[in-house]
């Protein structure tokens, strides 16, 4: 099944290849095609799985001489998150076609090798392979809101390009200081041993440099304003990408490499990391209730959920490493969802602004309907996806903290009262009143091919919200195990 | 095989789910659906009430890997009573709404959100796991949000759609907590394990656990200080107002904590209770004696009737608590269900434009007789019984909660039985205030009123046999109960008998009770403003202080960067010198090392 595995990342390589050698619809729907294949070879990873702590492994020696491995690996942890970047580069892909764009062939190759970077993040079990793959996304990227993104797309892809490079030479400065401190850059070995070969301060250093870098990228306040400017600024299926998996290379990062890697770092830097997560959920909340552009409201909002995510993993319980987990996949669904939504009311109607939009649901009342839907997901719902993740988040803070954790917790429950606030607004100035100029020659039927698009994310948004079991069984296993004993 | 009782929030869901997909022309496959998943529910729940405790098998719907959620149901007898009522009024809602939405293009998806709603209450009513207790909770406050919004030509229906799922929210932050809390001491959510736990636990941590659940109590039923959204809520179509906004979700506040009583059987939290209870029905009354649109006169009677259901928690008297939910059910469905057929008459939800209609309306006026006179306490139907149940157990408490709420209910009585004459008289005495001929509506409208006077008159039965049984006559309070109700009742139609044509209720004081106290600007000034400008100041920080040091070291990056440029661009003699005098440097430290090197 190691096949399986790498072919997880050799056919969207495969794709973009041949997206950028036929430059036109034919190259597009083949690489499609190729996106489509590489679904299909996620989704039945699970498939003759083993027992011990991966399911399948491709480890074969890279560098030699300096005792590098190309190390793939695919566990519960990895795996929803590969479904999850694979399933929405094809949605990102078809959107691409059926939108017509402007030089989509080239746009779906650079889409694909963002893809090949991100699901090469999740299967990395050697640390110099995970930074590499980490990199691979990073100019693609930029060249999908430089080349495709709004009015103001030059500076937007800059700050994206400039700041999360700097996250990244400290992750790798972090990175170094784990291998040279260890002897081994096998992420699983240093799980198991807790980073065995690590003082305690070396591992605050290190966790020091990689959560920097992690941080940056998911992104955690005070860290995030890259974010708003790249989501304004870019094309719909670059909003997607970003908010649906790019950002949770960090988080996962955070998890897979911070809790497993450098525990005792984190554990000294707990305090910390709480502090932060609170922070950004209330402030999060509070710039999004101020908000006047719909793209970067729902961006902000990236910020408050993220909030939670790491306020998840801060508490280095079960509970909110599983809720973390939980909440990761729920966002990437729902704001990749939100994301296509805004971006196609922004594509139709020409504008952003939240006092120039009114009246979708009487114009269009398909795409108003699946967008009052993502924001009450989004607000966190019980029943959907949303839930389980921020529920048991404050639970976790509860739980494993003293008296600060209970003002954790309820400061947490309150920014989830917040998100209701502000997505509340948004749909009352997007969907409901009188139609505006702007939305009043929006035509349903346009839309509504998108909406047929966009079935999959909802239904796994539903899915999810009712059958928690499906993701949280996936998650128990060995790894979970060793990061929150 | 599935549980029957899983059938109870199961079949309205696929219902209301399916609905959602139907296309808007197809109303009649939305009738279908509708009253199928419900008409499936109401079967059910008849089976659970005979069957007695039944419960599901338990399932685990996610283990968190230190605590786990349970996907399982039980429906004690009270509970199944509950469901009844609840399916029972939500069917005839449907069939009703078939009629009153008879033009409306969004009936469709109106429908699908009925029957989201009832599945979203019957799992309040049968979860025995907090966490699915709070799934119902919230889907039914996100169900009564789209209903409230569903008018598009009323203006204010947006906001107030907005406003009640905020203010409900603010109070599910409570619950939440309150959940969380019980979960982390006694590591289950389980209900019927919590019940039998309780008792033996610490108040301290009762105390933590019970507050907030009773702020997320007080903000579903719509209590003192979180009421001010029922009023607005009128906003939605009347069928809504009388399933959600009367009979079923305002209610489940009060059914919380009936389910939760052991947590709540303090003297602390009593005393709490009871105060929340007294100031919410005593206000409430007199905002529905004096308003003037029919709707929130009823509106404001519920708030003040589901106070009364609080008191009998805070008197511990869950069983009387339960008893006036299924009547004030019955009553209140019955009343706004009446109300929409006057509207539909009159075209107004103003009482100045009604009046005169008892001829020609024959069934509409006789329903809604029975209604208010219910809603007075007139002996011998089913509001009397069960307000006389509250009452007596708080004469019988020997506690401050018990005083409180006694005296409190008392005078809200007589308010109660004035503020019922009052819309009784000005709806359908004197002369008629409108062109419009007075008609009863088709039989899919009227047929429920009459379905719904059955119970208000007879349920009263109920408080002698089956589960409710708590009704016991004695001189006091009962006696001075009537009496204060007859005073009530009598001095309002004194009052009016003087000059029929106009408002016996005027005055600056009248309008200021109609206009809830104030009490919303109140919120706006405390609550709304202040977080609207702190959002502003945040968010000026964010892009101020936070980005603007990122941009800002991008800046001077760049200006650097430019300096730097600028000393680089000179022409070649230039450069010749410059590499000249580094070489230079370079062999000077390169000396200077090596004789170093060597002394």
């Amino acid at each position: 099944m190691t096949f399986v595995l790498l072919s997880t990342v050799v056919l969207p390589t495969l794709g973009g290849l041949v997206a950028m050698a036929v430059r036109n619809r034919v190259g597009a729907w083949i690489a499609t095609g190729f996106a489509v294949a590489a679904v299909v070879a996620a989704a039945v990873l699970p498939v003759a799985a083993s027992d011990g702590p991966l399911w399948h492994r491709f480890d074969v020696p890279w560098v030699e001489p300096l005792g590098l491995r190309f190390d793939l690996g695919v566990d519960g942890i990895s795996y929803p998150l590969i479904v999850l970047t694979a399933g929405l580069t094809v949605l990102c892909c078809l959107h691409v076609l059926v939108t017509d764009t402007p030089r989509g062939a080239q746009l779906i190759a650079l889409l694909l090798a963002v893809e090949v970077g991100i699901v090469g993040v999740f299967l990395s079990m050697n640390l110099v392979v995970f930074f590499v793959f980490f990199e691979v996304v990073l100019l693609p990227m930029y060249a999908i809101i430089a080349f495709w993104g709004g009015a103001n797309r030059r500076h937007a892809a800059v700050k994206f390009a400039l700041y999360t490079l700097l996250g990244s030479l400290l992750l790798l400065v972090g990175v170094f200081v784990v291998v040279s401190g260890t002897g081994t850059g096998d992420i699983v070995a240093l799980t198991q041993s807790r980073g065995a070969g690590m003082s305690d301060r070396t591992q605050l250093l290190a966790f020091a440099l990689l959560g920097v870098g992690f941080a940056i990228k998911s992104p955690l306040w005070p860290l995030h304003t890259w974010l708003p400017d790249a989501h304004t600024e870019a094309p719909t299926v670059g909003s997607v990408m970003l908010a649906g998996v790019l950002l949770k290379m960090g988080t996962y990062g955070l998890i897979r490499v911070g809790l497993g890697v450098t525990p005792a770092g984190v554990e000294a830097a707990q305090g910390v990391l709480t502090v932060l997560a609170v922070a950004a959920i209330i402030v999060g909340g509070l710039v999004c209730l101020a908000q006047t552009e719909l793209k970067r409201l729902i961006a902000y909002s990236s910020v408050g959920h993220m909030g939670f995510v790491l306020l998840g993993i801060a508490t280095l319980s079960s509970v909110g490493v599983n809720a973390a987990l939980y909440g990761n996949i729920a966002h990437g669904l729902i704001t990749g969802l939100l994301f296509f939504l805004v971006g196609a009311i922004k594509d139709t109607t020409g504008t952003g602004d939240l006092d120039r939009l009114g009246g979708l649901r009487d114009v269009a009342p398909r795409l108003a309907g699946v967008l009052g839907f993502a924001a009450l997901a989004s607000l966190g719902l019980p029943g959907l996806a949303g839930f389980w993740g921020e529920a048991f988040t404050v639970y976790a803070a509860f739980d494993v903290f003293d008296d600060w954790g209970a003002v954790a917790a309820v400061l947490a429950a309150l920014g989830a009262a917040l998100a209701a606030a502000y997505l509340l607004r948004m749909l009352r100035k997007v969907s409901h009143g009188p139609p505006s100029t702007a939305v009043s020659p929006v035509d349903d039927a346009t839309t509504t091919s998108q909406v047929v698009l966009w079935a999959p994310l909802v239904l796994a948004i539903v899915a999810f919200g009712i059958m928690p079991w499906v993701l949280l069984d996936g998650f128990t296993g060995d790894l979970l195990e060793w990061i929150t004993r | 095989m599935i549980e029957v009782i899983w059938l109870l929030p199961l079949a309205p869901a696929v219902a209301g789910l399916a609905g959602l997909l139907v296309p808007l022309r197809r109303r009649r496959a939305a009738t279908a659906l509708g009253l199928t998943g419900i008409g499936v529910a109401l079967v059910s729940s008849l089976i659970l009430a005979v069957a007695g405790t039944t419960a599901s098998a338990r399932r685990v719907l996610a283990d968190f890997g230190d605590i786990v959620v349970e996907a399982n149901l039980i429906a004690e007898p009270v509970a199944a009573y509950v469901a009844v009522a609840v399916t029972v009024v939500a069917w005839l809602v449907q069939l009703y709404s078939t009629a009153y939405l008879r033009d409306d293009e969004r009936y469709v998806p109106y429908a699908a959100q009925v029957s989201l709603f009832t599945a979203a209450m019957l799992l309040v009513v049968t979860a025995d796991d907090l966490i699915l207790l709070l799934v119902g909770w919230e889907v039914m406050g996100a169900c009564s949000y789209l209903l409230i919004g569903h008018d598009r030509r009323l203006r204010e229906a947006p906001t107030a759609a907005v406003k009640a799922f905020l203010v409900t929210r603010v109070g599910d932050v409570g619950l939440l907590l309150g959940i969380v809390v019980l979960g982390v001491h006694f590591g289950t959510f389980n209900i019927t394990a919590l019940l039998l736990a309780i008792p033996l636990a610490d108040p301290g941590v009762l105390l933590a656990a019970g507050l907030p659940i009773l702020a997320g109590a007080i903000g579903k039923s719509a209590q003192f200080p979180l009421h001010t959204w029922l009023p607005d809520a009128m906003a939605g179509p009347t069928p809504v107002s009388a399933l959600i906004h009367a009979a079923t979700m305002v209610a489940a506040g009060a059914y919380l904590l009936y389910r939760l009583l052991p947590l709540f059987t303090s003297d602390l939290l009593g005393l709490v209770l009871a105060m929340i209870a007294a100031v919410t029905m005593v206000t409430a009354a007199l905002a529905a004696l004096a308003s003037d649109d029919l709707k929130r006169v009823l509106a404001w009677s519920t708030v003040s009737q589901v106070a009364f259901m609080f008191a009998g928690i805070a008197v511990a008297a869950g069983d009387a608590a339960m008893f006036h939910l299924l009547s004030h059910a019955a009553f209140k469905a019955l009343l706004f269900l009446g109300a929409g057929a006057v509207i539909h008459m009159v075209a107004s939800n103003a009482m100045f434009r009604m009046g005169g209609l008892r001829r020609g309306a024959p069934v509409t006026f006789w329903t809604m007789t029975l209604g208010f006179a219910a809603l007075a306490g007139l002996p011998p139907l089913s509001g009397f019984w069960s307000k006389e149940g509250i009452l007596a157990a708080a004469a019988a408490a020997d506690t401050s909660a018990g005083t409180i709420v006694l005296w409190a209910g008392i005078v809200t009585v007589g308010i109660t039985a004035a503020y019922a004459t009052r819309a009784w008289l000005r709806t359908f005495f004197a002369d008629r205030r409108s062109p419009a001929r007075p008609h009863d509506p088709g039989p899919a409208m009227w047929i429920p009123l009459v379905v719904l006077s059955v119970p208000t008159v007879l349920l009263g039965a109920a408080g002698f046999v089956g589960p409710v049984a708590v009704v016991e006559l004695h001189v006091w309070p009962t006696v001075p109960v009537l009496a204060v109700a007859a005073l009530g009742a009598g001095g309002m139609w004194w009052r009016w008998r003087a000059n029929p044509a106009v408002d016996p209720v005027t005055g600056r004081a009248a309008a200021f009770a109609a206009d809830g106290f104030g009490f919303d600007g109140v919120q706006d000034r405390l609550v709304t403003r202040p977080l609207r400008g702190l959002a502003r100041a945040v968010r000026r920080g964010d892009t101020g202080l936070v980005d603007g040091a990122v941009e800002g070291v991008g800046r001077s990056t760049s200006a650097m960067a430019a300096l730097v440029a600028q000393a680089h661009t000179a022409g070649v003699p230039r450069h010749l010198l410059s590499a000249l005098a580094g070489v230079a440097v370079i062999v000077l430290v390169g000396l200077a090392a090596y004789w170093g090197g060597f002394a």
